[in-house]
């Protein structure tokens, strides 16, 4: 508590961890790329300088905010610093920005245009190191990489991965996996979170716009979509709308202008997904074991669970993720040549994640050697490819998924926050309509801040034991004292990346505070507005039970993964 | 794994630290008349091999910076470069995270002060501002520019009386430099680079006890042909002598004036007969003297109504000053002109007329940290004094005293306080001192290079003393000299670089009165410079030309070898007396010495340019 003076006016701050956080309060825009609240203090990039009234010069985001402080944060001197430190930045950075993927989109170049850095005064440097395209989730172009470290410390910190790290010292550092390894042979599970927070191009996404594209345009194939819940929720803001908006009516008619026949919404696989996952959960929890039942929607908490925890990834449920529900039923109901017209069908999930892109290449989840998905595209794909189209989003008409496939419960929505599947799971195990006991849910503690939530449900007069948590490194100390005997669950959610899907590591990075909590709301509110709550009273849903898939349920939803 | 485990060095750890101490060395070395371009440039690739990499300006702003300054060094600069160094330098200063960075962009921004010229003639002409060779490191340092590798060459050839001579041509004093001289010729001895310079006084000293009196002509020589012309020295110290030596040499009739009984100046009244004999002294001086026509006059005072400087200007064809820097500086506290507080010049002009006083039993405290505290410490110790206080106001490692000083000082029993300012003297009735009260300091920001003390917050501290001798410094005496110009912060005389007074035809000044007090042997240099230019001005060229051929040298010295020291007598045993306290060395170890040396003169670029002078 106290009060300080930034640039003459008094700014009153309580427990802010650092001046630079007071003064972002204060209105200021600090620059900085190396700054991130949720990550650790690195004080690297040295852009959040601020004087005293002494003339001392210090990082802001490295000090302590204390009372009668008086700062200044734009003197000349801080001013010309700044700019140097941009022109240093530009100098051991590869300057190719207009061919750059994250052009128009990166910390640095913007950072540059608002410092005013005119011109470099040093010479412009040649990148020497390989691009790394061997992960089918991320590119690693160290080239771009200044060295900001967020990567690094969002892979340790919040993730628990460490799968890249600072290598060689002083001048030579660079970013990179251990003994220089292509990122595919490590332990990266794909999460993309190290992408989100880079600030320039060194880490992106591995796209599949162009094979999707020449498909679209190919006449024998026919292509259709499925689109994830949480993309629904970030795409808006992409084309000038409100932050956190549900624009899935325009996302399907702006698919059905690229050229996709058909459009489905992956709420319903999300439907099949808790249909296969309580029944799986009720046998267990009937059985009394074992425990506990670890969802497994997301693919980047699965393959951290196998390399770190191998002993309880046959905890994990063997039901498919939502994308391979759809996949795998899409692709029994287009087998039919009434239905695929003779041509070839090429299945694409629109997906807020990364690790998705990894996913489809799983062995246990192919079928007969064949993929259910063939490409996935982030958020930020289908944003890049609706605006390469010249398609004018905000002015599209809204229209609705494709049947049968194009119609989920609000449960099915749900799923891309943090506690969503979780909520959706549970919510089949109310009896009947009962809109008091749906309440109750939701008010358990299924929802909420933080990454790691524990609650108890009351199943037919028994304690059910239950936990979300998102964010790896916090799932890993749950799972340690998991395994240490100190806490028990009967069922627990784990999503890799904070507050879940919705931060997935294919949708558009520069979210904040603000961003997060309406793209949160944004699902939480479409929820409200569906007339089916449940999975399990999803008609569309329940319906290809006793047709597409009668008999053959274990088949079609579930990974042979080895239990 | 073990939650800690033990840590051994590990071989590279080792072998790095090792290299570390070579560079040590190498930087202690390091060869005058560098570009200092390139050492800026060399030193950032050194200092931007430690950063971690972590913050911008030091992983990414020291390798620019080095690539600016390499881009001047090769021509590719121009001004604008030299501003991008500077404004890459600040911001770096500036915003570093720590040290590594900050400092290593201060080093350039000192570079860009200090040799500013050097930077713009590289932006400007592409060359440095510096001397294309490099020169023999310690002829180049010694302010006499002796030649060091010849004379080393015949000492080590036995030819002890040939060294002398050879000394003597560019420095009259071999004697006394063989035992007083602080020898800056050793700072960046070569063999630095390989273990440690040489113990090139202690070679001086094997010669001149083994030379046997070496008179300054041989047979069939003498002094160049009488010019007629009359020479006037004000000052009879090491200065003036040298200058006298060497003009008498050249043919000129010279008159010595002294203000004391004797002659030697400091050498006599500032240096105590422990550290050098007056017999050597004496003998030294007469021998001297005998250069060509040189006249003395004792007891006489120059400047004031009794002898106006210009009334000796007018008897003499040229004028030399080389009066010295002989007052005392004083304490300005309470007290001061209690009996029994003294002024270390006026202790050690007293002995230096052999007037010894009697400490017998007294407590003395010795204001002061550099040489001439250090002999009046030891004189006292010598004197009879029950103990001896050497009070400092800053720490030991400040102490302008040479090391080998303060060492033997506390071996001879006197105890070192540092960091106490004096406060005042507590008399006592009978007026005599009784005491000196310091306040205690703490050592603080370091301010031109040196930490300096302020007051810390402690009771003042009682040292009780009989004696009080102040050894805080020198002025130069204050003469009326009429137009002579002065420093008046300094005190000092200014000159121009031909020791010429600006403005005074004729008369010409060096020595500790043009720049404070100094060293022997920098005086010395001074009376050299005064000859050549004085010989010059009257219309003369008399070479100084000592035929003496040297040795040729004989590569067989690169195992790395310690340096040999000189013995001292028994701290018991020279404590009772004023005779010499160091030894020479003994012949074995004369020949390991002399065999260390690198003999730069012949190898490197002093084969080429810049190593022998025969002449000047």
């Amino acid at each position: 508590m106290g009060f300080m003076k930034i640039d003459g006016f008094p700014v009153e701050f309580t427990d802010e961890p650092n001046v630079l956080s007071v003064i972002r309060k204060a209105g200021i825009d600090l620059p900085t790329l190396c700054y991130h609240s949720e990550l650790s203090i690195y004080g690297a990039c040295r852009l959040c300088n601020v004087e005293d009234d002494r003339g001392r010069i210090f990082a802001s985001c490295s000090e302590r905010p204390r009372d009668g402080m008086s700062i200044k944060t734009n003197t000349p001197r801080l001013v010309r610093y700044r700019r140097m430190i941009i022109e240093l930045l530009l100098a051991s950075h590869d300057r190719d920005c207009t061919s750059c993927v994250k052009s128009g989109d990166c910390d640095l170049q913007r950072l540059a245009h608002r410092l005013g850095v005119a011109s470099v005064s040093y010479p412009a440097h040649k990148g020497h190191h390989p691009i790394d395209f061997s992960s089918p989730s991320i590119v690693r172009n160290p080239n771009k990489c200044i060295l900001c470290g967020d990567c690094v410390r969002v892979c340790e910190g919040i993730q628990g991965v460490n799968a890249i790290d600072f290598t060689n010292r002083g001048t030579y550092a660079t970013v990179a996996p251990a003994f220089n390894k292509e990122l595919a042979k490590t332990d990266c599970v794909n999460c993309g979170q190290c992408r989100v927070v880079c600030p320039t191009g060194a880490i992106s996404i591995n796209t599949n716009i162009r094979p999707v594209w020449e498909a679209l345009s190919d006449p024998d194939v026919k292509v259709f979509a499925q689109v994830a819940p949480a993309v629904r929720v970030a795409v808006s803001q992409a084309f000038g709308g409100e932050r956190g908006e549900n624009v899935m009516g325009k996302i399907v008619a702006a698919l059905h202008r690229l050229g996709f026949d058909e459009v489905y919404d992956t709420t319903f696989g999300a439907d099949l997904t808790i249909l296969e996952e309580s029944k799986e959960f009720l046998e267990i929890f009937e059985k009394g074991g074992p425990f506990p039942l670890f969802t497994s929607c997301c693919p980047a908490w699965v393959k951290f669970c196998e390399t770190r925890w191998p002993e309880f990834s046959k905890n994990i449920s063997t039901s498919y993720s939502p994308i391979q529900m759809l996949g795998s039923v899409a692709r029994e109901y287009f087998a039919d040549p009434a239905k695929n017209e003779g041509k070839k069908i090429l299945s694409v999930g629109i997906m807020p994640c990364t690790a998705k892109k990894a996913e489809i290449l799983r062995d246990d989840l192919k079928r007969d050697g064949k993929q259910n998905i063939d490409y996935v595209l982030t958020t930020e794909e289908l944003i890049t490819m609706i605006k390469r189209a010249g398609i004018q989003f905000d002015k599209l008409e809204s229209e609705a998924a494709d049947m049968p496939f194009g119609m989920g419960s609000g449960g099915g929505v749900i799923f891309g926050n943090s506690g969503g599947v979780m909520e959706a799971a549970l919510r089949t195990l109310c009896e009947g309509p009962d809109r008091p006991a749906i309440e109750a849910l939701r008010q358990s503690g299924v929802r909420g801040p933080g990454p790691l939530r524990e609650f108890t449900f009351n199943y037919k007069g028994n304690e059910i034991k239950a936990a979300v948590v998102s964010g790896l490194a916090e799932a890993n100390e749950l799972l340690k004292q998991i395994k240490s005997g100190e806490k028990f669950f009967h069922f627990v959610e784990v999503m890799a990346c904070r507050r879940g899907c919705i931060m997935g590591g294919g949708q558009p990075a520069h979210a904040g505070k603000r961003t997060k909590e309406a793209r949160k709301s944004g699902l939480y509110d479409s929820d409200i507005n569906t007339q089916i709550k449940k999975s399990n009273e999803n008609p569309t849903a329940l319906a290809i039970y006793d047709t597409l898939i009668k008999g053959r349920e274990h088949e079609l939803l579930h990974s042979h993964r080895e239990k | 794994m073990s939650r800690l485990v033990v840590r051994p060095e590990t071989e590279i750890q080792a072998t790095a630290n090792s290299l570390h101490f070579d560079l040590e060395r190498r930087v202690t070395g390091a060869p005058p008349g560098l570009c200092p371009l390139d050492l800026a440039s060399s030193y950032l690739k050194v200092y931007s091999s430690q950063t971690c990499g972590k913050c911008v300006p030091c992983r990414v702003g020291l390798k620019q910076l080095e690539k600016l300054i390499d881009d001047l060094i090769e021509g590719r600069g121009d001004m604008k470069t030299v501003d991008l160094i500077e404004r890459t330098a600040e911001t770096i200063y500036a915003s570093a995270d720590c040290a590594i960075g900050y400092e290593a962009a201060n080093m350039v921004l000192k570079g860009l002060k200090g040799f500013r010229e050097d930077y713009i003639a590289h932006a400007t002409k592409g060359h440095c501002v510096a001397e294309g060779f490099q020169a023999v490191p310690c002829v180049h340092l010694c302010p006499a520019h002796v030649d060091v590798p010849g004379y080393i060459a015949l000492i080590n050839a036995g030819r002890y009386a040939d060294a002398v001579r050879l000394i003597r041509k560019d420095n009259p004093f071999p004697s006394v430099c063989a035992m007083v001289c602080e020898h800056p010729c050793e700072n960046k001895c070569r063999r630095n680079l390989i273990d440690d310079a040489l113990n090139i006084r202690g070679l001086k000293l094997y010669a001149v006890k083994n030379s046997g009196h070496v008179p300054v002509y041989r047979e069939g020589e003498h002094a160049a042909e009488a010019t007629g012309k009359k020479i006037a020295i004000v000052g009879g110290g090491p200065s003036g002598i040298s200058a006298a030596y060497y003009l008498g040499m050249m043919g000129h009739s010279v008159e010595i004036f002294e203000q004391r009984k004797k002659l030697g100046g400091m050498l006599r009244y500032g240096i105590p007969a422990y550290r050098l004999p007056r017999e050597i002294l004496d003998e030294e001086i007469n021998t001297l003297l005998t250069s060509g026509d040189i006249k003395v006059h004792t007891e006489v005072s120059i400047g004031g109504d009794s002898y106006p400087l210009s009334k000796l200007r007018s008897e003499f064809d040229a004028v030399y000053i080389a009066i010295g820097a002989h007052t005392d500086k004083s304490l300005k506290i309470p007290g001061e002109d209690a009996e029994g507080v003294m002024s270390a010049v006026s202790l050690l002009r007293r002995i230096g007329d052999d007037n010894y006083p009697d400490f017998k039993g007294k407590k003395v405290v010795v204001v002061g940290g550099g040489n001439v505290a250090m002999d009046c410490a030891r004189s006292s110790v010598r004197l009879g004094a029950e103990r001896v206080i050497i009070a400092y106001r800053r720490r030991l490692e400040e102490m302008t005293a040479l090391d080998e000083e303060i060492r033997a000082a506390e071996a001879e029993g006197c105890e070192l306080f540092e960091l106490v300012a004096p406060l005042k003297v507590e008399v006592g009735d009978d007026g005599k001192a009784k005491a000196l009260w310091v306040q205690n300091q703490m050592i603080s920001f370091i301010k031109d290079g040196r930490p300096t003390p302020k007051a810390a917050s402690h009771e003042p501290v009682r040292l009780e003393a009989d004696i009080i001798i102040v050894a805080i410094g020198q002025g130069i005496e204050s003469y009326n000299l009429e137009n002579v110009s002065m420093n008046p912060r300094r005190g000092t005389i200014n000159i121009l670089d031909s020791e010429q007074i600006p403005d005074m035809d004729g008369v010409f000044s060096g020595g500790d009165c043009v720049t404070g007090p100094a060293t022997v042997i920098s005086a010395i240099g001074a009376g050299k410079i005064a000859a050549a230019n004085i010989d010059e001005y009257l219309g003369f060229n008399h070479p100084i030309h000592i035929p003496v051929d040297i040795p040729a040298p004989v590569p067989h010295n690169r195992p790395a070898c310690g340096r040999v020291k000189l013995r001292e007598r028994s701290v018991d045993e020279r404590i009772k007396d004023f005779s010499l306290v160091e030894e020479s060395m003994t012949a074995e170890e004369m020949i390991q010495e002399t065999e260390r040396c690198l003999r730069c003169d012949k190898f490197g670029f002093g084969t080429f340019r810049g190593g022998r002078e025969n002449k000047w």
